[in-house]
C-alpha cells in the first residue's frame, strides 16, 4: 500500500499540493485526472522520490520514501516520466534490459534475459528490438519505454501519461495490457491519464485533482458524475452509460 | 568474449606502443629504452585519464560535446603557471621543487573542483548551474594569466608559453610513477561503475527511477573526472580537445552508449592518438612541434566537424 500523509508542496512560493492524504491500495489500475498543472506529475515525482519531500510523508509498504535506499525502491516502484528523453545510441532491447538493472546491478542473469524477452513479445517491440532509440518514432519510442517500466517487475507502476504519442490502436493496446498484468499478477498501476474514457473504460479507482487538491475520489461511477467534472475541469459534459462504464461526452 | 573492435583496437594500440620504444634504437640501448619507457608510462596515464575522464563526464552532464576542461581546471592550472612565473621570474620558476609543485597543483585542482562540486551536493543545485560556474571561473583565471603574461618579459613569456601546452618530454620518474598509480585506482573505480554509468546516462530521473542515488553518484563520478584531469593536467600540462577527439571516436567506432565497450574503446584510442602521435612527431617529423599543439589542432577539427554533422541530422 502507498500511504500519502498530509503533503505539500510549493514552488518558489506557487503552492502545487496542498495537504494531499490519500491511500493507494494494492492491486488494480488507479487513475490520477485533472486539468493541466493540478499536481498530477508532481504527486507521482514525489511518490517515486524524483524530488524532495516538503511536507508530510509517503510509505510505500512501510517504506518512508526520502530515508529508504533508493535501490530498495526500485525493486517495489517504477515510474515512467513524461517527458523521457534517453541517450540516443541504445538499442531498444538494451533500454528495456535496463529495466532490470535493480535486481542484477548490471549482471543480467538466464531470468532476467526471458523477462526482457517476455516485455519485447508483450508490447510487439520483436520486430525493433535491435533499433536504436533515435531512429524511432514518438509512439515507438514510448512502447519501449513503457516496457521497460513493466520489465522492472515492480509491485507498484507510476505511469505519467503512458497513452502521450500513442496512436488509438496502440493506446486500447496498452492500457489492455496493463488491464492484464494488474490482474494476472496483482500488481497496482497508478496511471496519469488525460483521456478520461480511457479512465472510465479500465481504471478501478479515479482520483480527480485540481489546483492541488484532491475533489473526487472512488470508482469511475462515484467520480464521473456531471458535478464532480464541472467543478474539476471547469465545463459540464454529458454522460452516457455503456456496459455499466460512464462514458464521458467531454469533446461536445 | 571481448568485442572484435576492441581487440583489433588493442592490437594497434600495441603496435603503437611497439614502434613507441623500438623505432630508431641505437646508442646506448638500456638508457633509451629507459628514456623511452618513463615516457611511455606518462602518455599511457595521460590517454587512459584523459579518455576515461571525458567519457564520465559525458555521461553525467548527458552532453556529447562538452569536455571536462569546462570546469576550468585547466585554466586554473594555467593561471597558477603564469602567477608563479611572475612571481618567482623564469629561474625561479624553473628551480621550484617538482614533486611539491606537482602534488600543490594537484590538490589546488582538485579544490577547486570540490568547491565547486561542493553546492551541487548540499542544496539540490542544477547541473547547468554548475558548468556555468566552471565556466565563469575559467574565463575569470583565462583572463587574469592573460593579464599576468602581459606584464611579463619575453623570456618569462615563451616559459608560460612552454607550460601551456603538454609536454612529454620533461618528466620525472616518482611524479610519472605516482601519477600513474592515481590514475589507474581512478581507473579501476571508473570501470566498476560501467553498469551504474549505464543507468546515469539515461538522465536523472530515469536513473533515480531505477534505484541510483543520484546526488551521490554524480557527485563522485564529477569528482573522479577531476582527479583524472588534475593528476594528467599537473604531470603534462593541459590537453583541452584531446579528451573530445577520443570519445568522440570511440563513440563511433562502437556504435553503443554502454560503457563496458565506450571506456575502454576510449581509452584504447587516446592510447594510439598519442602514443603513435608522439612516435610519428619524433621519428616522421624530427620532433618539429609538441604533441600538444597537433592534438589541440585535430581536435579542434573534430569538434567542428562533431557541430557539423550534428547541426545537419
Amino acid at each position: 500500500m502507498i500511504r500519502i500523509e498530509n503533503v505539500s508542496l510549493s514552488h518558489r512560493d506557487m503552492p502545487i499540493l496542498h495537504d494531499i492524504t490519500l491511500s493507494l491500495e494494492k492491486g488494480g489500475i488507479t487513475a490520477l485526472v485533472g486539468p493541466n498543472g493540478a499536481g498530477k506529475s508532481s504527486l507521482l515525482s514525489l511518490i517515486a522520490r524524483l524530488q524532495p519531500l516538503q511536507t508530510g510523508r509517503i510509505l510505500v509498504d512501510g517504506l518512508p520514501v526520502g530515508s529508504t535506499p533508493s535501490r530498495l525502491l526500485a525493486q517495489r516502484l517504477a515510474i515512467l516520466r513524461q517527458d523521457g528523453a534517453v541517450a540516443s545510441r541504445l538499442t531498444v532491447r538494451e533500454l528495456i534490459g535496463f529495466g532490470r538493472f535493480p535486481h542484477h546491478q548490471g549482471r543480467a542473469g538466464a531470468a532476467d534475459i526471458a523477462l526482457v524477452e517476455a516485455a519485447l513479445e508483450q508490447f510487439e517491440l520483436q520486430a525493433l528490438a535491435e533499433r536504436f532509440i533515435d531512429t524511432l518514432s514518438g509512439g515507438q519510442r514510448q512502447r519501449a519505454l513503457v516496457a521497460m517500466t513493466f520489465c522492472q517487475g515492480t509491485d507498484y507502476m507510476l505511469l505519467d501519461e503512458p497513452l502521450n504519442n500513442l496512436d488509438m490502436f496502440h493506446a486500447r493496446q496498452l492500457m489492455r495490457s496493463l488491464r492484464s498484468i494488474v490482474d494476472e499478477r496483482q500488481r497496482t498501476a497508478i496511471v496519469v491519464l488525460h483521456d478520461i474514457n480511457q479512465a472510465a473504460a479500465h481504471a478501478d479507482r479515479i482520483v480527480a485533482l485540481r489546483d492541488g487538491k484532491v475533489i473526487a475520489d472512488g470508482t469511475p461511477n462515484e467520480v464521473l458524475t456531471e458535478d464532480n467534472l464541472e467543478l474539476v475541469f471547469g465545463y459540464r459534459m454529458q454522460i452516457m452509460q455503456i456496459a455499466g462504464r460512464p462514458l464521458v461526452l467531454q469533446h461536445l | 568474449m571481448p568485442d572484435r573492435r576492441l581487440i583489433i583496437l588493442a592490437a594497434i594500440a600495441l603496435a603503437a606502443v611497439i614502434a613507441f620504444m623500438t623505432v630508431d634504437l641505437r646508442g646506448n640501448v638500456a638508457f633509451v629504452l629507459h628514456l623511452r619507457g618513463l615516457k611511455l608510462l606518462a602518455l599511457l596515464q595521460v590517454a587512459v585519464a584523459i579518455a576515461m575522464s571525458t567519457v564520465l563526464f559525458q555521461t553525467v552532464t548527458a552532453n556529447r560535446i562538452l569536455t571536462p576542461s569546462i570546469m576550468g581546471l585547466d585554466a586554473l592550472y594555467l593561471f597558477g603557471q603564469t602567477a608563479l612565473v611572475f612571481t618567482l621570474g623564469s629561474l625561479g620558476y624553473a628551480s621550484l621543487d617538482g614533486g611539491l609543485k606537482f602534488a600543490a597543483e594537484v590538490l589546488l585542482m582538485i579544490a577547486l573542483a570540490m568547491g565547486l562540486l561542493w553546492p551541487l551536493l548540499r542544496t539540490r543545485m542544477d547541473m547547468n548551474l554548475m558548468l556555468l560556474m566552471g565556466v565563469t571561473l575559467g574565463l575569470l583565471f583565462r583572463s587574469l594569466s592573460a593579464l599576468l603574461s602581459r606584464l611579463l618579459d619575453p623570456n618569462a613569456f615563451s616559459v608560460v608559453q612552454m607550460a601551456s601546452f603538454a609536454n612529454f618530454n620533461t618528466l620525472r620518474a616518482d611524479l610519472t610513477i605516482l601519477g600513474t598509480i592515481a590514475t589507474l585506482g581512478a581507473a579501476l573505480l571508473c570501470w566498476r561503475a560501467r553498469h551504474t554509468l549505464d543507468i546515469v546516462g539515461l538522465g536523472r530521473e530515469t536513473a533515480i527511477g531505477l534505484g541510483i542515488h543520484w546526488t551521490r553518484t554524480a557527485t563522485g563520478m564529477l569528482l573522479l573526472v577531476a582527479i583524472l584531469v588534475a593528476v594528467s593536467t599537473a604531470l603534462v600540462g593541459p590537453v583541452a580537445f584531446f579528451g573530445l577527439l577520443v570519445a568522440a571516436l570511440a563513440e563511433r567506432l562502437m556504435q553503443t552508449q554502454r560503457h563496458a565497450l565506450l571506456l575502454p574503446a576510449a581509452a584504447l584510442v587516446a592510447i594510439i592518438v598519442l602514443v603513435g602521435g608522439q612516435t610519428l612527431l619524433q621519428h616522421g617529423l624530427g620532433g618539429a612541434s609538441t604533441l600538444g599543439v597537433v592534438i589541440e589542432f585535430a581536435g579542434g577539427l573534430v569538434f567542428l566537424a562533431l557541430l557539423i554533422l550534428r547541426s545537419r541530422t
